[in-house]
């Protein structure tokens, strides 16, 4: 009988993979995969709608107007002396784009249940390809509020854009991408075998944002209540996001570093998850 | 040859039921065998998988031990009834699934056929989603480029190519879809009979495929119930029961052992009558028992073209009816069409009254079907709107047919034998 050398398999199917082994090099391979689930994410969606694009920015157009009206005008909550339309504006796109990520992922095992059960390939790919997607229209929604604050630049001179800091965006954007990712791929985790958590999901992320300065500054807290907001590790995108665009708020270093560790330790939790339920979630999903 | 795929004590375990509330007290058990290094105790007692006996047990060996080995180039089979496990290991061999225990080694690219037309999206043109399928299966961009006008071609959709999918016929649908697999270009091909649906056209399409693969030295696992189409294809063939492998050899040795186990089902009036896959009807009349006999009265459903062949079909009447026909088909194993029917045989129904039984004998003195797999069908009803009282579809053992020890033809394709005179005239 023949010997064989163990470096003779390609590929060897085993009931659990090493927790730590994300096979970044297969991640590669399928990399094609990525751009067209991404591709067609993104013409899909609007595809035989009137408006087209015109959706990527009507719903935060909306969503400004609607605090303006009545957290600005009603209840007369302060922005610390920030013009309200383009404080309301920064947060609402920027939390979107969070809210988006973890809505989107959330559901990857059983919204994919019928392709995952046919054919392999790298699951994560489906919930960073919807995390990718989501930035274009993050993109989108970041050229309208451009143009808004260039309107208000000329007009009123009361916005002060930190150029210098313009390289600390896409770390913002991929801290918030990877942050939300993190979130969305642990629940769709646990919820393959019990569906519970996917009822709280919806629920839970529109109050998290009651406990993220979005549509209040944080100046506005009360001592006492201070460290809600300053554990939240969403906190410092999201006026750093601001403070880019806008010049309001501050930068908190300290707070942007522990939101990079708090979100690599999340991610990696959630990938080792991921890998996890992804071997078997067929059988009880 | 060598050897690209070695499968090596696979088990699989499934859980029954509902997963619930229960399931978490069963979960946190399981975690507690775990931290304290015991076994988990619910696959201890995991049983034997057999459908038909009930058992309190929620945990069951959907497959349990197995071992084979796959050389390059063959065309292996994967057969067994229903539950015996094949599917099972399908998915674990196409990875959408991991075993419990065991693992399996596999040499080259491995690509597997669960259905045609994965992820495919239908507001996206045809060509998109040539790429999207593509890639899903493991194609990269630039292979699917390479290949795309080919593919095209194959599907005859030309002229749709930039239309959404939505606006396919279902017919242009699967084709699109099954071009997109076809150019798929693995070592290792796994195919579920599933895939054969669709018209005759199409079925012969994608065994033919099948055959292609093989020649070019690729590998394939074809799993199937459809003994003609295994018969036909493949070389060697491995029958599941139970989860465990009942027999592994060549293809007719297998079939014969399956065929066998098979005559051990029951047909009575008692079995499953709702089941819509394979028995049917309303009722009124049903078949008890249906025995077929060689000439010297031996009970058996092997014979060789032109034996003498009958039909005992034991029937009971459940509640009286006016009219009551009695029909027997043959069904082709690689398409599973009828190719050969009685007419409908009248009964003689005066006098009958419920919960009398009787038996009808049909008989071929020299059948005229050519050697193979033949699936039978057994049908009893009447004309009045079509009525179908009892319908036995592919659940007894086919009626196989061999090539006669004396018969020096070898060419056995096509299902049946003709006279015809032969002239040949020099011009």
């Amino acid at each position: 009988m023949r010997v064989e050398k163990s470096e003779d398999w390609t590929l060897v199917i085993k009931p659990k993979s090493n927790l730590l082994d994300f096979q970044l090099k297969q991640l590669w391979e399928y990399r094609d995969l990525l751009f067209l689930l991404v591709r067609r994410d993104i013409v899909t969606v609007y595809k035989q709608t009137l408006l087209g694009f015109f959706w990527f920015i009507l719903p935060p157009i909306l969503n400004t107007l609607t605090y303006f009206i009545i957290f600005g005008l009603i209840a007369k909550v302060s922005t610390d002396g920030t013009n309200p339309i383009l404080f309301y504006l920064t947060g609402v796109i920027s939390w979107g784009y969070f809210a988006d990520c973890i809505n989107r992922t959330s559901t990857t095992f059983r919204t994919n249940a019928s392709i995952f059960g046919k054919v392999y390939f790298p699951r994560i790919i489906v919930p960073i390809s919807s995390v990718a997607s989501a930035l274009v229209k993050f993109a989108i929604q970041i050229g309208l509020l451009i143009a808004v604050v260039c309107y208000f630049y000329f007009t009123e001179n009361n916005v002060f854009p930190q150029f210098k800091y313009i390289w600390l965006l896409p770390i913002i954007i991929i801290l918030m991408a990877f942050y939300g990712l993190a979130i969305g791929i642990i629940i769709s985790s646990l919820t393959t075998k019990y569906r519970d958590l996917s009822n709280l999901v919806p629920f839970a992320v529109s109050l998290l944002m009651y406990a993220t300065p979005v549509i209040y500054p944080s100046s506005i807290i009360p001592e006492k209540f201070k460290w809600i907001i300053q554990i939240n590790p969403l906190t410092p995108l999201i006026e750093s996001f601001r403070f880019i665009f806008l010049g309001s708020d501050q930068i908190s270093w300290w707070q942007l570093i522990y939101c990079f560790v708090f979100t690599i330790v999340l991610f990696v939790i959630g990938l080792v998850l991921f890998n996890k339920t992804e071997k078997t979630f067929m059988d009880t999903v | 040859m060598s050897i690209v795929l070695r499968a090596e004590d696979i088990s699989k375990v499934f859980r029954l039921g509902d997963v619930g509330a229960k399931t978490i007290t069963e979960d946190i058990r399981a975690a507690w065998h775990k931290i304290t290094k015991r076994q988990n105790p619910y696959i201890i007692n995991a049983s034997a998988n057999d459908r038909e006996v009930e058992s309190n047990n929620d945990f069951v060996w959907a497959l349990k031990e197995i071992n084979f080995e796959v050389k390059q180039g063959e065309i292996l089979g994967l057969v067994g009834k229903n539950g015996a496990g094949k599917s099972t290991l399908l998915k674990i061999l196409s990875r959408t699934t991991a075993p419990t225990s065991g693992n399996i080694k596999i040499k080259g690219k491995i690509a597997s056929l669960l259905e045609v037309g994965t992820g495919f999206h239908p507001d996206l043109s045809g060509r998109d989603n040539i790429y999207l399928n593509g890639a899903i299966l493991g194609m990269k961009k630039s292979e699917i480029k390479s290949k795309f006008d080919a593919i095209v071609e194959f599907a005859g959709v030309q002229r749709y190519i930039d239309t959404p999918v939505k606006r396919y016929s279902s017919g242009m649908y699967v084709r699109l879809a099954f071009a997109v697999a076809a150019h798929l270009e693995p070592d290792i091909l796994i195919i579920d009979e599933v895939l054969a649906v669709g018209d005759q056209e199409f079925q012969n399409k994608c065994l033919g495929k099948m055959k292609d693969v093989s020649e070019q030295g690729r590998t394939v696992i074809f799993v199937s119930h459809n003994m003609g189409a295994v018969n036909d294809l493949c070389s060697r063939a491995i029958l599941l029961n139970q989860g465990i492998i009942k027999l592994d050899g060549p293809t007719d040795k297998v079939i014969k052992t399956y065929v066998q186990q098979n005559m051990q089902v029951n047909i009575n009036e008692n079995y499953n009558i709702d089941d819509a896959t394979t028995r049917r009807g309303t009722g009124e009349v049903r078949f008890v028992a249906i025995d077929t006999f060689d000439v010297s009265k031996n009970n058996t459903n092997e014979f060789f073209q032109y034996d003498n062949v009958s039909f005992k079909l034991k029937i009971k009447i459940i509640h009286p009816v006016k009219e009551l026909l009695a029909s027997i088909a043959f069904r082709s194993g690689k398409t599973r069409d009828i190719v050969t029917s009685t007419s409908k045989i009248k009964v003689n129904t005066e006098g009958i009254s419920s919960g009398d039984v009787f038996t009808i004998d049909i008989i071929f003195p020299k059948i005229n079907l050519r050697p193979g797999v033949y699936e039978t069908y057994y049908w009893l009803g009447s004309s009045y709107a079509d009525t179908a009282f009892d319908v036995v579809d592919n659940l007894m053992p086919p009626i196989v047919i061999g090539l006669h020890p004396d018969t020096k033809d070898i060419f056995t394709s096509g299902y049946f034998d003709d006279n015809f005179t032969f002239q040949q005239n020099k011009i």
